[in-house]
Parts: structure tokens; sequence; C-alpha cells
């Protein structure tokens, strides 16, 4: 195809910025937010200990960072027992996948292009590079390979609700002085479950999940089970920034708690 | 002249609306060198605020549909003065318009089978109205668009044509100039469509854009073609007249369906003053009684709000004239205070989120001002109806500013289908024309000179008119006086009023430099202004009737006389403007034989 | 029922405020922005403000606009910085006492004031191959579901403001990136041609290689100044970001496609 001639003629308007509202406002808090986060689940995981929520505290809670665990440092907390000689931290033999996934996700890219590359640092606001590719070329390149993210990390949710669903083990001490476990509900449990769910939901709500149900397809009458499909992951796509932010929060206050509990700081009340 | 910018094309057509691109398909399809000429950008015609869709029928939702029954809802709508055989072609030929705009990508509306989706509109008797949610129009313009860019189309934007150029009474040309530059561009050719749209710009209020200043009229007149019908002009009796943000915007009638009600200054719900003898036994007398309806319908009769458009109007008229109307010419429509904010808002979410969005407008909390609102005119270049040209060689013209098809008035949805089926048949004719043509007409030197001269005159003037006074007081005089009703005394004073505005307008002095300067082009659209003005007030004085689109209170009843006959506008070499009255083409009987059975 | 007469006129109750416009004045050789004080009524918008200010002040004021209802497109510009149709910017909605500045859309050369030179849209409109439609069924019609059009149709509801050219920083910012990005407005056409359920046309390389797809780093900016809240990134330009990914970076999805191809 000939290319067109296309007058790259500058405006001749002064290039700088107009605009009079606090357009800094909204690339400053996702910074602070996302900074915050990075340097908590830095902390958390280089240091692997009080994760894991067992029998001292009579409880099963296994910290979303470290799960699933699949290594033998996780002692009682040990979700599958595969490795046995990993040295570090158990946290970092997982979290690349969500990692992988949420920095490849079009939500999470919007975020740190514009609060931390600048580009744009927000709408008619200039720039301040020389130059600009995009995602044409390599690294970023490497956004197009967040499908594969999906692939990943669809697992870990469910392993999650696994998760949540064992921490309905509660551990008392019998009159005996054995330990007896029975089913029961607390405070952290539901906090496994929803923090579960919220990452569930945003993975579904994904972009490239949006597209793998049914919005590849031309003509979506022709796959009324992937219409249906297509027309829920839609619906929770349009919250999919919300999403991003409420399970981001959600995996991080859910740590704190295990923690919390684990270390004995507080005592995690139970409902039956 | 030397330096001047020379293009030589076959066709050119004067617009970019539905009927100037679909001309333009056509005349380059059929290979002759095409150009398009229009004054704002490719795309942003007049045609986009058509909402409604377009009349054809196709049959998808009623099989019972057919072209016969689209003609005589046609006729009977445009109170049988339309040209007929422009009606049977429209009729005939819109469902293939349609589905070849589905064939160049428009998407409509579907129905269960997957088929063009068609919506019932008033005065069609079957749902026939293609469409795509409420921006047929929008649809309709990109496809034609697309479809142009397609063929190559050449096109070109913002620049407006001043003048037509004759040879030998027959066209040759254009001279146009660049809306950026304010520079002179010269187009050679041998046909010329005009499809420019219509003339609401001459009204203060009217839901058309600026570029409706009757230019094809006006270039028509001068070059010595015929119009006709220009009395008739479609006004609605609600549109906004405050604020500016809206004015003119239309406001549907259902909001005086849902317990809307119309008051003067004083508070006083007036329309019970206006109730006519004939509507006397089936309108409310009460205030209680009219209340009532909308609760009841079988024992009580129906709010006077809701008599017939032109009733209502003339009540508007009245009160407004009697000093009890607004400052801003209107009366109040008041649901407000007799509705609840949660009714008002389920049952006209689309009023009112438009004049919340676009005025800030509360309707669910105060009562708004409304007034008629000029919308279509009727009128426009007499026209053949098979080939769409005009009185003069070489010249055509499709859409608005063709006259004939709407006879009296106009049905809603057939405006679309109008431009596609003309715009059409006029590229078809004037390619065919062009073609048939031996040499080249000869544009002359001294004419482009003359003509060049002329429009730059409002720059050699330290002291004169303002173009936007002129306009102003133009727009006033025809509001007031030729509007939506109409009596003698008001169409003979108008006519004087537009005739001094004509002398003035000669004296129109602009400051600026001719680079996109939007004064001056006013100075040089006021003369279309004017021109249209005056026919439709003297037409609108002749006719001494009330039919479709022309309402005379001195008289308030149709004429067998007037029913028969076209009003001719004719201006000849001297700048002499005659109206002649012609009878109007007779039927043949086999379509006569359509309006014998009774209607159901 | 409240007495109207008491109450109501919104427009008498209140005399015309004033407000400080600064207008950009110039053309292609330069200009600046230019003061005007001029009077408002509740109810306006910017673009009655301004036809005040060419009707009074400066009858030479260049700007562009057509329907004045939001539906034509034609009146873009920024308004204290940001993109907006200037019919659809009502004047309530600023802080009385303070200036209003109104410029020409930065991204395009200006031509004079407020009216800018938009042909790279209409160059780049021309570079994207037309529908192709497939053939009709046996009976000669067409027929499509309305959940298989709908998709396109939101984004034929694009009334071609430019907007979302204007505001999109790979050309905003990057005069050099004109010649290879065609913008959002026309990545979206090509979303809307692809997703047609009877288009047999393939844009996919063209979208990719020519007309710069993958510069968009999807910061929605197009879709935060659309007029006409079209879901520009979301339901046009990651849909097709996704199908690039099918065709050059997915394996498994181009295996799946082998493989119905061959049954």
């Amino acid at each position: 195809m000939a290319v067109t001639t296309v007058q790259a003629g500058r405006g001749t308007r002064p290039a700088q910025n107009l605009r009079v509202d606090r357009w800094w406002l909204q690339p400053a808090l996702t910074a602070a937010g996302l900074t915050a986060f990075v340097i908590y689940s830095t902390w958390s995981t280089f240091t692997p200990h009080d994760y894991f929520a067992g029998a001292t505290v009579g409880r099963d809670y296994l910290s979303p960072f470290f799960s699933p665990c699949i290594t033998n440092r996780c002692g009682a907390g040990t979700t599958w027992h595969l490795v046995n000689w990993w040295p570090f931290s158990a946290a970092i033999l997982m979290l690349p996948f969500p990692l992988m996934f949420r920095g490849t996700c079009y939500y999470y890219r919007k975020a740190y292009y514009r609060s931390f590359w600048f580009s744009p640092p927000a709408c008619a606001v200039p720039e301040p590079h020389g130059k600009y590719t995009g995602e044409s070329r390599f690294p970023l390149l490497v956004q197009n390979l967040h499908r594969y993210a999906l692939y990943l990390v669809i697992p870990f949710p469910i392993i999650l609700l696994w998760e949540a669903w064992k921490g309905t083990h509660m551990i008392t001490v019998s009159a005996a002085g054995s330990l007896v476990t029975s089913r029961g509900l607390g405070l952290g449990t539901l906090i496994l479950f929803v923090n579960a769910l919220l990452l569930l939901t945003y993975t579904l709500s994904c972009h490239s999940c949006r597209h793998l149900c049914g919005g590849h397809l031309n003509a979506l009458s022709k796959g009324p089970t992937r219409y249906w499909l297509w027309k829920r992951v839609s619906f929770l796509n349009e919250h999919h920034m919300g999403l991003a932010w409420v399970s981001l929060v959600a995996v991080g206050l859910t740590d704190v708690y295990v923690r919390l509990v684990a270390s004995g700081a507080i005592h995690d009340p139970r409902f039956f | 002249m030397a330096d001047l910018e020379t293009h030589d094309f076959d066709v050119i057509v004067v617009g970019a609306g539905g009927a100037g691109l679909r001309a333009a398909i056509e005349a380059q399809a059929q290979g002759a060198r095409t150009a398009v000429i229009c004054k704002s950008l490719l795309g942003k015609a007049h045609t986009v605020m058509a909402e409604g869709g377009i009349a054809a029928s196709m049959g998808n939702v009623w099989s019972e549909d057919n072209w016969q029954v689209h003609f005589r809802d046609t006729m009977r709508g445009g109170k049988m003065l339309n040209n007929w055989r422009m009606a049977q072609l429209h009729a005939q030929e819109a469902p293939d318009r349609v589905l070849e705009l589905e064939e160049w990508g428009a998407l409509f509306d579907r129905t269960k089978e997957g088929l063009i989706s068609q919506r019932d509109f008033g005065g069609h008797r079957y749902a026939r109205l293609a469409h795509v949610g409420d921006r047929t129009g929008l649809e309709m313009i990109r496809t034609l668009q697309q479809r142009a860019v397609s063929q190559g189309m050449a096109v070109f934007m913002e620049c407006k044509v001043h003048k037509l150029i004759l040879d030998e009474g027959r066209v040759a040309g254009a001279l146009a100039y660049w809306r950026e530059t304010g520079r002179f561009v010269l187009f050679r050719a041998k046909a010329v469509i005009l499809a420019t749209g219509g003339i609401g710009k001459a009204w203060q209020v009217t839901s058309n854009s600026w570029e409706y200043t009757g230019d094809g009229h006006s270039l028509a007149l001068s070059t010595g073609a015929d119009l006709i019908d220009m009395e008739f002009v479609q006004f609605h009796p609600t549109g906004m007249v405050w604020p500016p943000s809206v004015r003119g915007i239309l406001v549907t009638e259902s909001v005086r369906g849902d317990g809307g009600v119309l008051r003067n200054t004083d508070g006083k719900r007036f329309m019970f003053d206006y109730i006519p003898e004939v509507f006397a036994a089936e309108t409310a007398d009460s205030e209680a009684e009219a209340d009532r309806w909308y609760e009841d319908h079988i024992n009580n009769r129906r709010p006077p709000e809701l008599l017939p458009r032109d009733e209502v109007a003339r009540a508007i008229n009245s009160e407004v004239k009697a000093g009890r109307g607004t400052e801003h010419g209107g009366v109040y429509l008041d649901i407000a205070s007799r509705r609840s904010a949660d009714f008002i808002r389920r049952r006209l979410p689309s009023m009112y989120h438009q004049f919340k969005e676009l005025a800030d407008v509360d309707i669910t909390a105060t009562p708004f001002e409304i007034g008629p609102t000029c919308h279509y005119v009727m009128g426009g270049v007499k026209v053949d109806a098979d080939t769409a040209q005009s009185t003069i060689p070489g010249l055509y013209a499709a859409g608005e500013v063709a006259g004939g098809m709407h006879g009296s008035n106009r049905l809603g949805g057939n405006s679309l289908g109008d431009l596609l089926v003309f715009g059409r048949r006029a590229g078809l004719a004037a390619a065919e024309y062009a073609q048939g043509l031996g040499a080249a007409p000869q544009v002359a030197d001294s004419e482009v000179d003359r003509l060049t001269a002329e429009a730059l005159d409002p720059f050699n003037r330290t002291t004169g008119e303002n173009p936007y006074s002129l306009q102003y007081e133009l727009q006033d005089t025809m509001h007031k006086l030729v509007g939506i009703i109409r009596v003698r005394s008001e169409l003979e004073e108008a006519i004087e009023k537009v005739g001094q505005l004509k002398e003035r307008a000669k004296n129109v002095a602009v400051e600026g430099h001719r680079q996109f300067n939007p004064g001056w082009h006013l100075a040089l659209d006021l003369e279309s202004l004017l021109t249209v003005s005056e026919a439709v007030a003297r037409c609108a004085l002749l006719r001494e009737e009330s039919r479709g689109g022309h309402t005379r209170d001195d008289f308030p009843s149709t004429s067998g006389y007037w029913s028969k006959i076209n009003n001719t506008i004719h201006r000849d070499s001297t700048g002499e403007t005659t109206i002649t009255q012609e009878p109007l083409p007779e039927m043949p009987d086999e379509l006569k034989a359509l309006f014998e059975e009774p209607a159901k | 029922m409240t007495d109207v007469s008491t109450d109501s006129p919104r427009s008498a109750s209140k005399g015309p405020d004033m407000v400080n416009m600064q207008v950009w004045r110039g053309d292609a050789s330069g200009g600046d922005f230019k003061l005007y004080e001029v009077e408002y009524r509740e109810g306006e918008v910017v673009l009655d403000v301004i036809h005040r200010i060419q009707a009074t002040q400066a009858n030479d004021l260049g700007v562009r606009w057509n329907c004045k209802a939001g539906k034509c497109g034609s009146c873009s510009a920024e308004i204290n910085g940001l993109p907006r149709l200037m019919c659809m910017t009502r004047m309530s909605t600023f802080e009385p006492g303070q200036d209003i500045t109104v410029a020409p859309m930065k991204t395009f050369p200006v031509m004079k004031d407020l009216v800018t030179d938009v042909s790279f849209n209409y160059e780049m409109a021309k570079r994207i191959p037309a529908f192709q439609p497939k053939p009709k069924d046996a009976d000669g019609k067409r027929r499509m579901a309305q959940r298989d059009v709908e998709r396109s149709q939101e984004f034929r509801k694009c009334i071609e403001c430019f907007m979302c050219q204007n505001v999109c920083h790979v050309i905003r910012d990057h005069d050099e990136n004109k010649v290879h990005f065609a913008g959002p407005r026309f990545l979206m056409r090509i979303a809307e041609l692809e997703m047609h359920p009877h288009d047999t046309g393939d844009r996919i390389p063209l979208a990719r290689e020519e007309l710069g797809l993958p510069y968009c780093n999807i910061t929605k900016c197009c879709t935060e100044v659309c007029p006409e809240h079209i879901h520009i990134t979301d339901n046009a330009l990651i849909p097709m970001k996704e199908r690039v990914v099918d065709r050059y970076f997915d394996p498994i999805t181009r295996l799946g496609r082998a493989i119905r191809r061959k049954r």
C-alpha cells in the first residue's frame, strides 16, 4: 500500500500545559499506592516467618504471598511438598507469576506508564520524552505475553480458595492434651475467602480473558455459550481497574492479618 | 485571473450531505470526473442531525407494506401538492437505496430474523423507518463518506461556492473560495449538482446549523433556474427558545402527552382560550377535566395542549404577540410542577438528559421556554422528477434544496430517503449529460474578474453595516413576521423590511483579512439569506389558504384553486424576480386509483 | 401547583455576568492568548460566548462549528487545557471569576485562531480498506443478528471530532509518529471493520505494521475525552491488540485456528 504523505506540522500554539485542575493528583495517588505495595510486599517476601498461623494459635491460615507453598520451609503450612532444596523465602517461588500477570495487565500498564514513566502523566499534559515508540519494540514488546501470564495465574485464586477452605480447620487442645481439629469459621477464614474471590474476579475480568472467552469472534451469535461468557466477563471487565486495586489491597491486608494472628499479636475471633 | 487556482471536472457537486455524497458517488461510478465541494469538513453536514430513520417499504416488519402505500402516505402528508412522479420514484426506489447502504458498511438495527429493523413514525401507515438508534443520519453520512473515500473522490473541503457561471445558457462552472485562505478557486465543469440543503438560518429559532443559508436556492435563482413552493416551511411548535445553548432544539410532543402544560408569563394555562369550534366536543374545557384525562381517557376529554400542531402553534403565537410571552419570544412548558422528577426521568429520558447535558436545564425542576422552531423547507429548485435537472441545462438539484417531493408538508423519515433516491438520480443524469456534451462550455475571464471583485467589495469599506447585525435583524423579522402562523399585514411588512435589509446589505463592511474570516463569509451568505427570505415571504403572501407547512390566520382553510397550483419563482437577467402560478402536474389514473380505497 | 410567574423565569431572574475569556488568536506564523471581557448568561455554553465575542468584539475570530448540539464534532478545542467540544461545555461548570482559556487543538497545525488543519485525519482515513462484504444469503437478503452488530455500532457512534487524535500523546507530543500512527479514531475504524460479522477483509497486518497499533500504550486519554463516551481503549484498541497477539504471538490459538480450518 502506498504511504500517503502526511504533513508532520507541529501546531503553532505554545506547547505548555494549560490545565488548571489538579491533574497531578491521580498519577500521584497511583504512584503512592503502587510504591507502598511494592515496599510492603518486598518486606513481606524477605521476612519469611509468621506467614503461617498454625496449631500454636489454633488456626490453619497461610498468607497469600506464600501460597501455594511447595517447599519444606512452610512447616505445617506447606501446600504440596515438592521442593526440598529451596534455600530462600517460599514467596520468591510463587510471587513472580502474579507479578508477571499484574505487570503486563492492561490496567496496570496504563497506571505505571502514566504515574512512573509520565508517558503521559495526564491527558493533554506534555510528556517529557524526546522519543516514543510505545509497545512496538523490545522490551515493551513483551507486553504481548500478557495472555501467557493469564494462563499461568489462573490456578492461583483456585488454590487460594482451597487454602481458605483449609482455613476452616479450627485447632483446639483437648482435655487430654491432644490437638483436636474441627470445622469452624474464624474472621481469618472469611478474610481468606474474600481475598481469594477478589483475586478470582480480578483475574477473570482481564482483557485477555475477555478476548479468549468470545471477543475473538466476529459473529457472537454463532457461539451462544461463548457469547454468554463474553457478556459476563465484559461486565467484570468494565470494573477491571477497581478490581485491580481492591484485590491488590486485599492481598496485602490478608498478609498483614495472617502475620498478626501468627505472631500472636491479635487473637483471631471465631464465629462458630 | 492569471494566478487563479483552476480545476476541470465533468461534474461538480455542491454540498456533502446525504444527497451530495450520493450524487457524487453515482456520477463517479458512471465514469464522470467528479468533485465534491463543501462548506464544512467532510462528514459534518446537517444530515448528521437526522434521528428518526429512512422511510423505505422493505416490508421487514410488515410484509403488507409496499411502494404504493408509501406513495399514498407521502402524497397525503404533503396534502396532495407533491410532484406525484417524485413521490412515486421515492417510494419505489428507497428500499434499494437502503440496502445499498448496507452493502457499503452501514449497520442498521436488526429484526429478530436478522433483517434491517423498521420503526413506526407519524404519517406512515406501517413501521417502515430503517434506523440506527437515534443517529440514523450520522450512520448515513459516515457510510456515504467512507464509500466516497474508497472511490478516491476529490473533495474540496471548507470551500464555498460563491457563484455559478453559465455559457450560452448552460452550466460552465463555479467560482468558489477557500474558507481557510480566502483565495478564489475556479471549477470548470459541464454539470453542477446543487445539494446544499435548506434555509433555516433565516429564522432566529431553528434546529438547522449555520450552513443552512439557502445557498443552493440562491445560486439556482441567480442563474435563472426556477424555484417552487417556497412558502412551505416546516416549523415545530415546541422548540427550545432559551437558553441559547439549546435554542431551536425540538421538544417532543410527548412532554405534553405526559402531562406538560403551556403557560404564559401570567402563569395562566392559556390553551383553554384557544379551543376551536371543531374540536370543542372532544376537548376538555376546564383544568379539572383536562387533568383527569391522563388517568381516565374514557370519561374525560383531552387537554387542549394536545390539539393539533397548528392549533398549538397559533395559540403560542397569539400569546407572544399579545405581550404575554417571555422576553425570548416563547411561553412556558411546565411539566416540573405537575409530575414527579422520577416520573419525568422515566418517561422522557432522552429529553431529560439532552437538556441537562447541553444547557443544565433540569426539566424536572423548572418550566422551560419553548416556541416555534424552523425545521425544514419543502420548497426549492424546480426539477425534473426523473433526472433532477433544473430548468437550466447542466444544473441539477437534489435533497432539501430541490422542491416538489414533499408537497406542502414532509413526513418524518422521508427526508433521508429523498437524499438517497434523488442524489443518485442527479448523479446519474449529470454524468450522462456531461459525457454527452461535445465541447466543454467556456468560462469567460471577464465574468470571473467581475465576480471576484464583487465578492471582495466588503473589504473596501472602512465603515458600513455589521454583517452579524444584519443577519440578526433578518432572523428577527422572519421569526416574528414569516413564522409558523402568517397573516397578510405581517407578510407585507416583512417584504418591506427584507427589501430594506437588501439595500443595507449592499453596504456591508468587514474587518480583518481574507484568511478564515467568518465575518466576511457571513457577509457573502447574507445575499442567499435575503434571497430566500424574500421568496418565502412573497410566496406566502400569494398563497391565500392554509395547507401543510403554510398556515394563514386570515385564510384558515384549504382552497380548491390553490390545491392545483405551484408558486414558481423566476429571476430574469435584469435581476427582476417574478412569481407565477403554474398548474400542478397531473397524476396518471392508475395512481389516482390508489386514493380511492379508504385509508384504514 | 406552583405559580410559574413568581418562581421560575430562569433568564429574567438574573442579569448577564461578565467573564474573562483568554482566546488564542493567531495563525501558522504564531500567535498568543488575547483577553476578552464578555458577558454570559445562565445556561450558555462556551461556544455561545465565543459567538458573542465574534459578533461584538472580533468579527474575524476563526472558529469551526456546525450543529451546536454535540452531534457533528466540529467545535473541538482545548478549554482550560482539556480537549472539549465548545458546544457541550457549559459556562456554569467553571469557577466564577476565573479566566477561561480557549485554545486550538495542539496536535494539528493552526490555520487561524481556533481553527486547525485536521487533514492528517482525512489522509489516515484513506489508508483503511473499505468494507468487503461476504455474499448475501441465497434469497438475496443479508441477515445479521443484533448482538453481532452491536460492537461495531458502538464505534460508529463516532462523530469524528478528532479529540481522541488530538489528545493521544503518541502524536500530540511526537510529530514524527504522524507518518506511522493512525490514531485512536482510525484504529477504532479498523476494529469496527474487523468485528463486522460480514466483513471478509483482513486489516490486522495493516494495523500492526503500518498504522501503529503497537504504539498505543493504552493510557486511555482517547476514552476520557470522547464526547460520545465510546470505550475506545477497552472495546476497540485492546481487543485489536489481542487479535494481533492471536496472529503473531500466541502459538496455542494459532494451532487452534489451524485445526479448525482443517475440519
